[in-house]
């Protein structure tokens, strides 16, 4: 775009290590939580990211996730119940010089804060968000959530939850989200790489992390993330590169007629070439809606960048509209306001 | 035509109120006569009064929409109690505002609006027009509609076009009968329809049409004279309360050179200061339509974390969901200035109506120890720099701030003297420096208290504020009961300290006396001039109006000391007379209240001081 100003976050000038971010304050989740592994994820991609360490920010609602700004050392505001995307929204767009950070859960960002994070992705303000997905309020000991399964026996649902759950990528993609991907808790490899990517993504990122709570829904991810199964029940997506996946690296996703389906690679002379080639920069989100819905038993579910879209964000906008009207505003400065339109003199 | 030579009445103010159907204009005709006013060199003070509805049923009494402006060559306190001239342009508008009329005021009426439809709508059995029922008025019945559509014939006009210009007509009626130039209303018709000559042409025809049937008219043939008012020298303008809120918030951002961020989500009567500074991109102004109202004071929050002046403008229902974040902002210790353009409640309400009635929202309205500074803005004009004053306190004592106009001031307009920037007191906010190695979160300066406001990208600050208690001092998060003890008594303190930074509270009249008529935001033009009455009658009675309310100023308790009885006078229950009770129980308070989304009349406030001062 033209007429744009460079809102480059400043860059280190010397090289950071994971203690910079780390915070002296006591870690009071349970040990075995998943936060724990997201944690360490972060000090150790925030280093490689390269910002200067003043320029990090982290936001957070309530819940046991958005206890996460007092445990890294960086700018930080640990805000109200559902409100971490309005808080951050409004930090970046104050100030577009920071690499803006937020920590929610599913019950902070999809129940009682679903309306903010619809308009953040909407939006698409440069923020990245870290979506912490265990399937159950855990801070308040355990309720269902917006994306508990149906028929999960929970506190409040003791004949098992009556609701459909939400896909949290329907969902973003649905708000027209320029950015998804989904990781694990128990993989910090490809979560530290997914973490690179969204911070390097112009726009809101989401990043649904499936984690587990040890103590209010545990294994709830279980089917899907076992070690014993995970690779025949996930398919890692990487730009460019086919969708294949399984213990053997025979399966893959290919396109039949409107609708995916799992293939066997070598079966019914299926061969390689018609393995849909993962496009996770396409504008149009069609394919990447299909790739977020895939659920176990009938699919693989998708981990890694699943979309990566190129958008005007919100906050480089305003600061087009800003330096484009005191470019060409008649109107410098207060006296000049104070002093315009129809005044008189009386004497 | 003959000119019929006019007889001029000398007078030292007029209240004239221009009512139509919510489609005629009239919000548009009633600034345009009050520009002029002004412009002639006149005090005024004007209020729309217009229905929550955009377009209410046509001809109804629910549609009625109408412009109040009251001009004079004294001081104007107030927009009037009654008019000395009516324009009405329907059935409806007549009916609903005969009541705001004074005995023997000029009736200036539509009369091809008084067709059976629309007399049946408004609910008359009978034409007005044609029974004795306005004999105690000076009743003109002009063809208004027939004469705006003749004189934009020549035009090629139609009717139904033309019917959008009558308003201009009665407006022509109002310069003869006002004998001013009007100019400047065909300068405004040139800049409004720059690129629709025939709606200049118009526009300019209908009015010149108005203007001449006018003097023609037996009944017009004597003129007003409101000689040029004593005002102050200056450079001057007209302002409505909630522009001038926008701009006193737009210097308070000069001057701290913070940049201001509003977050808001559109409501009435709060809406024009979005609108207003939404225009004001070139002042660096950064402004958020956010989701909901809860967003508004959320982002405001987050802008406020990073170092901008932070701004959340709203009404009262919209007061009610910030509750929570203005917990956030009293917990973090950040600046915070929260708009609250009152209007008549509860929930939905009188959305188009005045009250005082969020007072208790404002000083009490949130979970735990919550205490944040309120201030109260009492006339459109002043909207100016008690906005700058709330940016001002919010920054130097790093606090949320919650400043309460109302509808009434909001919409209404008022002569404003055009300051300089640099007169206005300066704007200090305790910024903490890069790699300070005493900087500690929640380490206080001993006068104010206050925190210092760390920005992030500075060097060696780094640290996390929330919702949680605090430590004293290190910021970190405390459920120690001792310190949770110590934390509310300073958040308290630091709030009460700011009446060391206030100005003391001011008195009209003697210093001691018989009556003291206390009255607080709003309602100051009415009560005023009632006491103003009172006391040219030789009667003793003073008054205090309020400004700061929490903290009060410190001399109050002094000056409640001198007078053998005090009065409260607000529009609502008695919110403000049990704050005083609650703060000042040393003291006996009487209070008069009115909850009926309407201004003080200075009559019903005369009535009231007087028998107050005769009850033993």
């Amino acid at each position: 775009m033209n007429n744009q100003p460079n809102l480059t976050i400043e860059r280190s000038s010397v090289e950071l290590t994971k203690e910079d971010f780390v915070s002296d304050q006591m870690v009071k989740w349970c040990p075995g939580c998943g936060a724990h592994a997201i944690l360490s994820s972060v000090a150790n991609v925030f280093p490689k990211i390269g910002y200067r360490k003043e320029n990090f920010m982290f936001v957070s609602g309530i819940g046991c996730s958005s206890r996460f700004p007092y445990y890294v050392n960086t700018y930080g505001i640990h805000g109200i119940h559902g409100r971490a995307a309005a808080i951050a929204s409004g930090v970046k767009i104050a100030n577009p010089h920071l690499s803006v950070w937020m920590a929610t859960g599913d019950g902070d960002s999809m129940a009682i804060g679903g309306n903010h994070f619809i308009h953040i992705i909407r939006r698409n303000i440069d923020v990245n968000i870290m979506l912490f997905n265990n399937q159950i309020y855990g801070l308040t000991k355990g309720q269902y959530s917006p994306t508990t399964p149906m028929g999960s026996v929970t506190k409040t649902s003791p004949q098992g939850t009556i609701e459909h759950p939400f896909n949290p990528g329907e969902l973003v993609l649905g708000a027209q989200g320029t950015f998804f991907a989904r990781v694990i808790d128990a993989v910090p490899r490809l979560m530290t790489e997914v973490m690179f990517e969204a911070a390097k993504h112009d726009g809101t990122s989401v990043v649904e992390i499936l984690q587990n709570c040890i103590i209010f829904a545990d294994k709830t991810h279980d089917t899907v993330t076992n070690k014993e199964h995970r690779d025949d029940r996930t398919i890692v997506l990487r730009n460019g590169e086919p969708m294949i996946f399984g213990k053997d690296k025979n399966k893959g996703i290919r396109l039949n007629g409107t609708k995916l389906e799992v293939v066997t690679i070598g079966e019914n002379g299926i061969t390689e070439d018609e393995i849909l080639v993962h496009d996770a920069y396409q504008q149009d989100p069609g394919i990447h809606l299909m790739l977020a819905k895939m659920a176990y038993p009938h699919f693989p579910v998708a981990l890694g960048v699943i979309r990566s879209a190129m958008y005007p964000t919100y906050d480089d906008l305003v600061e087009e509209q800003i330096s484009y009207a005191k470019a060409n505003g008649k109107i410098k400065c207060v006296d000049d306001l104070l002093n315009s339109g129809d005044t008189w003199e009386i004497s | 035509m003959v000119k019929t030579k006019s007889k001029v009445i000398q007078r030292d103010a007029v209240v004239v109120k221009f009512v139509g159907d919510s489609g005629d204009g009239m919000q548009l005709t009633g600034t345009l006569f009050s520009d002029t006013a002004a412009l002639a060199g006149l005090d005024l003070a004007t209020f729309p009064d217009y229905p929550a509805e955009i377009r209410a049923p046509h001809n109804t009494i629910a549609g009625v929409s109408g412009f109040q402006v009251h001009v004079g060559s004294r001081k104007i306190e107030t927009t009037g109690d009654q008019c000395d001239v009516l324009v009405a342009m329907n059935p409806a508008s007549l009916k609903s505002n005969l009541k705001w009329a004074k005995t023997g005021a000029t009736l200036i009426v539509d009369e091809n609006a008084f067709d059976d439809a629309a007399l049946k709508k408004s609910g008359y059995t009978e034409n007005p027009l044609d029974n004795e029922s306005l004999s105690g008025y000076n009743l003109v019945k002009a063809p208004i509609t027939q004469l705006t559509r003749e004189a934009v014939k020549p035009l090629g006009i139609d009717n139904k076009s033309a019917d959008r210009s009558k308003n201009m007509f009665a407006l022509g009626m109002m310069y003869h009968l006002f004998d001013w130039d009007f100019k400047n209303t065909f300068d405004f018709f040139e800049k409004k329809f720059k690129n629709k000559p025939e709606v200049i042409a118009a526009n300019k025809a209908v009015l010149q049409a108005g203007l001449n049937y006018a003097e023609t008219m037996e009944a017009l043939s004597s003129v007003f004279q409101v000689s040029k008012a004593k005002i102050a020298p200056g450079r001057y303008r007209n302002i409505t309360g909630n522009i001038a809120t926008a701009w006193g918030l737009l210097a308070a951002s000069e001057r701290s050179g913070r940049p201001l961020f509003l977050g808001s989500y559109p409501i009435t009567p709060a809406t024009e200061i979005l609108i207003e500074l939404a225009k004001h991109k070139s002042l660096g102004a950064k402004v958020f339509q956010a989701e909901d109202e809860i967003a508004g004071i959320t982002s405001a929050i987050g802008a406020s974390y990073t170092g901008s002046m932070a701004v959340t403008t709203t009404s009262g229902p919209g007061l009610s969901l910030k509750s929570e974040a203005i917990g956030l902002a009293v917990m973090t210790e950040l600046p915070l200035v929260i708009v609250n353009v009152q209007r008549g409640g509860p929930s939905t309400g009188l959305p188009t109506k005045s009250e005082q009635s969020d007072l208790y929202q404002a000083l009490f309205g949130r979970n735990g120890e919550a205490p944040v500074i309120v201030i109260a803005a009492s006339t459109s004009a002043n909207c100016f720099y008690y906005a700058y004053m709330s940016a001002k306190l919010a920054m130097e004592h790093m606090t949320p701030v919650i400043l309460l106009t109302d509808g009434y001031l909001g919409n209404g307009s008022q002569l404003f003297r055009i300051p300089k920037v640099a007169d206005l007191p300066a704007i200090t906010p305790p910024i903490a420096k890069a790699n300070d190695p005493e900087y500690k979160p929640y380490r206080r300066d001993p006068v104010t208290l206050a925190r210092q406001w760390a920005l992030p990208g500075t060097e060696g600050l780094r640290h996390r504020v929330g919702g949680l208690e605090k430590e004293d001092v290190f910021g970190n998060v405390s459920t120690d009961p001792l310190n949770h003890q110590k934390m509310v008594d300073l958040r308290e303190a630091k709030v009460q300290k700011v009446a060391d930074f206030i100005p003391e509270q001011e008195i009209t009249g003697e210093k001691q006396g018989d009556l003291l008529v206390v009255s607080w935001g709003g309602t100051l033009g009415p009560v005023l001039e009632a006491v103003e009455q009172m006391q040219a009658e030789g009667k003793s009675v003073s008054h205090a109006h309020f400004n700061y309310i929490l903290p009060l100023p410190k001399n109050t308790a002094k000056i409640f000391d001198s007078y053998k009885k005090i009065l409260v006078c607000e529009l609502n229950s008695g919110q403000f007379v049990n704050y005083l009770r609650m703060t000042h129980p040393a003291h006996q308070y009487l209070q008069y209240n009115k909850v009926q989304g309407l201004p003080f009349t200075v009559s019903e406030l005369t009535k009231v001081i007087n028998q107050t001062l005769e009850e033993k």
